[in-house]
């Protein structure tokens, strides 16, 4: 399917106009495509799916938590008699639901759903451009997606179920399939998974960082760059950089399994047997790992803040504030987010020194956090703000980002961090700061969205019904649990009753698993309207939102090529709302300046 | 039935919700209203909720630290907990502060300037006073604090005194164990190679290394007996592929003797090869009240975190890696049951914070801190029944002398009972 596919380049802009209507085949329509809009929807609609898996895990242990040891139906349900006798979760499985739930959530939803969708969607909308700079790599960055998406998925199945190490699988746990189940044959599964999704990422990295510095329009400078592009830019290059060494630690990890090797392993005594492996660090691992994983908060944060800064100022009819602030502190924290890695590792044995030199780094990004918020604040001052659903996802985007932010203050001033590391309270951190605000972000640019991507409305009235329930069940469901973990308690604990200390707080998770069901409920609302309007919705208009930045103004029917004309020359910053002296309180990216008008 | 029935409510429920957009959609279409258009009407519900929101979110907030508050950890009892309780509460009043403002003023700008058709937003893109003034002000308090949580982490993790109370905690799935240095104050050398049933944290001692190698030729042998008989092939080569690891095992050992004897030579009384003999191994674990004491902790198979709440302190163990932390208990577990917990079954406990398995969330051990004079009173009881009894000799002269040290079995034992842990 790829030879004759015509990839589209910004090169042929005129003249482009007689060819896109080849008859494409269904197949290179809409499975192979290598059209970016149609790769956008691949992923987000992979995406939605694998997070209903991780939200019905999600519930299943949380039944567990709220109600300890005992039976459910709706647990025998999915998990079966070998899993879930009698309804009651099994506790391996509590653990190995722990570790894919977190997987899934980070990498196949945060990750590839959240910058796969939007990245591929708004790049070339948002910048100028025919399609991604390599439509075929762009299109094997989906398919090495949805690969590791089935690989993970059926890793669920395999004897001894799934990778059950937690989602950071530290070896050695990870490494021994003596020491958990989980370790065996679905451990091997995660690691191919992993291997596949962080090909998927690189191909989709290079694409996004080589389309917005190679193909961005006539007059589209970096500086008149909508900030969604800026923080989809800077996140691409941060998992260019950063995956490849996650992918180090897999193989280093699947050597030390399959091999015999000891990177990671030694002095190991289990099931009665002395391991003959030396000389290896686990902490080598947490180190490779990491240097991955803190990235990785901001490439599914980063993303999100920049769809919201787009939202916000359409919505509020006024210009972000700060633009150039906002263009920085996203730099800032891309920077200092490859010099933090250490502070998830307080407690290993780590030199105290590093320590701190790793509690000052990470303490300064609460800095360019700060400025983000508080400019978006301002921006909401003296607007005329219409909440569309959109609208809403995003400022309840920035009240998690503010309350999990300030917590997240807590967790990196090291020596707080020894009494509350590994508790409730950083389960209840990095889901309002990380998990909420970046699903928040994707919500949001969903309902914005939408019609550019299925020509159609989604729902208003359930719109505002998802975004309500679920803004007060996500607070439901993890403000109680910094309680939790200020009483001690650890998390990933299949119970708390062995424990008379935590007596005085397990009520709380009763609280906290009938919110998480409520929240649930809500999000099937959301993926009802979702469907329901992509085939039914009302039609939308070429720009229903009135906003300045150039995806709306490309017909609303789908064509390969994005402009029907020569690709529009852009003339003005994305922000002009409201500006005085104009007819409208929106300005498009295209209409040229007038002869005495100052750009911004 | 169950099943069907929760499907069948299910299925309704999506029904129910599909019927009634539908009907709104109707309407809306009836009234020639495109669904991009937000009515005013909804733009002041939106607003208002907007305003109620966060009355409901400090509300609950407010209900929460008032109904838990109790809950959470009671006072620190360790000098280093209660130094990081006083940094905590520090940065709570700052950070409840900053929260409390920056939501008010977002959910309050969002419900007042809601979108009217007469007004016009006000056109402010930057303005370079006010985003100075916000990345100084935070700058500034963040150095206060990053100062002051150094200065605290210095404090808690510099190295622990010479005359510190040295001792161990040791990880397995899913236990502890606890070993104390006997009479001479030293704890032992350890090797993983040596754990069997009765060395289960592998001390190292002549004796140790004899009975361990013995017990390898013995399999060994066994397995060689089997060997000669008849065997299903696959069967055969799994135990000519175990024959040859327990060769590999013994030489590892034999090996360590080399280094052990090379070591005593050269530093004498001071190699700590010379020391484990005395050690206590017990699964009580014990501290005395005001004393700094040095825990070593190490694990025997993956990674576990040793975890007291209530002494605020926590390190993870990591096999391959001795880690250690230090702490100064300031109150007695008697202190705390009678004066501050009202609760006559109190224990501070030490709990595994790592992931590490099936029983991850029942691997605890009950700590007791006790006063000076009842400590040494326990502790001169354990060491009574040290790893080794000391009349062994340190060079095993014959295969006699093993067998009757095997009779006399220390080991693994439980030691002594406690002076204040019976209730």
């Amino acid at each position: 399917m790829g030879a004759h596919a015509h990839t589209a380049h910004a090169g042929h802009a005129a003249g482009h106009h007689e060819h896109h209507h080849h008859e494409e085949s269904f197949i290179s329509k809409w499975v192979f495509s290598q059209d970016h809009k149609m790769i956008g929807k691949q992923f987000l609609v992979t995406a939605i799916f694998m997070a209903w898996v991780a939200v019905i895990m999600s519930l299943i242990f949380r039944l567990q938590l709220a109600w300890p040891g005992e039976g459910f139906a709706f647990t025998n349900f999915f998990l079966g008699d070998k899993w879930a006798p009698g309804g009651v979760l099994d506790s391996n499985m509590y653990l190995a639901l722990v570790t894919i739930h977190g997987t899934i959530m980070v990498f196949f939803v945060l990750t590839g759903g959240l910058s796969g969708t939007f990245a591929n969607l708004l790049i070339p909308l948002q910048v100028g451009a025919r399609d991604m700079a390599s439509g075929f790599i762009n299109m094997l960055s989906y398919w090495f997606f949805f690969l590791s998406s089935v690989v993970m998925l059926a890793s669920l199945f395999v004897e001894g179920g799934p990778a059950s190490a937690g989602w950071t699988v530290y070896p050695p746990l990870s490494a021994l399939p003596k020491a958990i189940p989980g370790s065996g044959a679905g451990m091997t599964l995660w690691l191919v998974s992993m291997t596949l999704f962080i090909a998927s990422s690189l191909m989709g990295g290079l694409n996004y960082v080589v389309t917005i510095l190679n193909l961005r329009t006539k007059g589209m400078k970096m500086t008149r760059l909508p900030l969604t592009i800026w923080a989809i830019f800077l996140t691409a290059v941060l998992g260019v950089l950063s995956f490849p060494v996650l992918l180090s630690a897999a193989l280093l990890l699947l050597l030390d399994r399959t091999m015999g090797t000891s990177f990671y392993l030694s002095d190991i005594h289990l099931a009665g047997e002395a391991l003959e492996n030396t000389g290896g660090s686990p902490i080598l691992f947490q180190h490779l790992f990491w240097f991955l994983g803190h990235p990785e908060v901001y490439i599914v944060l980063l993303p999100a803040l920049g769809i919201t800064s787009e939202i916000i100022a359409t919505n509020a009819r006024k210009p972000i504030f700060g633009y150039r602030a906002m263009i920085g502190s996203i730099l800032a924290i891309a920077f200092l987010s490859f010099i933090v890695w250490g502070h998830h590792m307080f407690i290993t044995g780590m030199n105290p020194f590093l320590g701190s030199v790793f509690v000052a780094t990470t303490l300064l990004i609460a800095i360019p956090s700060a400025v983000k918020v508080f400019n978006y604040i301002t921006t909401l001052w003296r607007g005329n703000i219409i909440f569309t659903p959109g609208m809403l996802f995003s400022i309840g985007l920035v009240a998690t980002f503010i309350a999990g932010g300030l917590t997240g203050i807590i967790l990196a001033d090291s020596a707080l961090d020894i009494a509350i590391h590994d508790t409730y309270f950083v389960v209840a951190h990095f889901h309002i700061v990380m998990g909420m605000s970046a699903i928040f972000g994707m919500f949001a640019g969903i309902y914005h969205w939408f019609p550019k991507m299925y020509g159609r409305m989604m729902n208003t009235k359930l719109g505002y019904a998802h975004f309500w329930i679920t803004f007060i069940c996500s607070f439901g469901v993890f403000f109680p649990m910094h309680f939790i973990g200020l009483a001690g308690a650890p998390r990933r604990y299949y119970n708390y009753t062995e424990f008379p200390m935590f007596d005085g707080v397990v009520d709380l998770n009763i609280v906290v698993t009938i919110f998480a069901i409520v929240g649930a409920l809500a999000q099937v609302i959301f993926t009802y309207n979702f469907f329901y309007s992509v085939y039914r919705g009302p039609k939308a208009v070429q720009n229903p939102w009135k906003s300045n930045t150039l995806e709306w103004t490309t017909p609303v029917e789908h064509i390969h090529g994005n402009w029907p004309g020569p690709i529009p020359v852009v003339h003005r910053w994305p922000y002009d709302y409201s500006k005085p002296g104009k007819p409208e309180d929106w300005v498009s990216q295209i209409t040229p300046l007038d002869p005495d008008e100052e750009e911004h | 039935m169950t099943k069907l029935l929760i499907l069948i409510v299910v299925v309704l429920g999506i029904l129910a919700v599909a019927q009634l957009a539908r009907v709104y959609e109707l309407t809306s279409k009836l009234r020639g209203k495109r669904e991009e258009d937000i009515s005013d009407a909804d733009n002041r519900m939106n607003a208002m909720l907007m305003w109620l929101f966060p009355v409901a979110y400090f509300g609950f907030f407010l209900w929460l630290v008032i109904a838990y508050k109790d809950k959470m950890l009671p006072l620190a009892a360790s000098t280093q907990g209660v130094e990081t309780d006083a940094l905590l509460d520090f940065n709570w009043w700052i950070l409840i502060i900053t929260f409390i403002i920056t939501n008010a003023l977002l959910f309050f700008f969002a419900g007042r300037y809601v979108y009217s058709r007469d007004r016009r937003a006000h056109w402010y893109p930057h303005n370079n006073k006010w985003e100075l003034a916000w990345t100084i002000a935070p700058a500034a308090v963040l150095a206060v604090i990053i100062i002051y949580g150094l200065n605290t982490w210095q404090n808690i993790t510099s190295p622990a005194s010479p005359d510190a109370l040295q001792m161990e905690l040791y990880a397995k799935q899913f236990d502890w164990t606890a070993r104390y240095p006997g009479t001479d104050g030293m704890l032992g050398a350890t090797d993983y190679r040596l754990i069997n049933g009765e060395n289960p944290l592998g001390i190292v001692t002549a004796n140790a290394i004899t009975k361990r190698l013995a017990e390898i030729e013995q399999e060994q042998a066994e397995a060689r007996m089997q060997l000669s008989g008849v065997l299903p092939d696959a069967k055969r080569a799994d135990l000519e592929h175990h024959m040859d690891y327990l060769g590999r095992i013994a030489a590892r050992i034999v090996n360590l003797r080399m280094v052990m004897e090379e070591d005593i030579r050269v530093n004498g009384q001071a190699s700590t090869y010379l020391h484990g003999a005395d050690d206590v191994v017990t699964k009580d674990f014990m501290l005395p009240l005001r004393k700094e004491a040095n825990i070593l902790i190490r694990s025997r198979d993956i990674i576990h975190s040793a975890y007291i709440p209530h002494l605020r302190v926590q390190m993870n163990a990591v096999p391959g890696m001795t880690t250690s932390m230090k702490v100064t208990p300031t109150i007695t577990t008697d202190s705390m049951r009678t004066h501050v917990m009202n609760d006559e079954k109190f224990d501070f406990i030490l709990l595994c914070n790592k992931i590490c398995g099936a029983s991850h969330y029942n691997m605890q051990m009950p700590l007791i801190v006790t006063t000076a004079l009842e400590y040494d009173a326990w502790i001169a009881e354990a060491n009574k029944k040290p790893f080794e009894a000391p009349e062994v000799p340190v060079e095993p002269a014959a295969p006699a002398a093993t067998d009757s040290s095997m009779n006399s079995g220390a080991g693994s034992q439980p030691v002594a009972s406690l002076p204040s842990a019976g209730q």
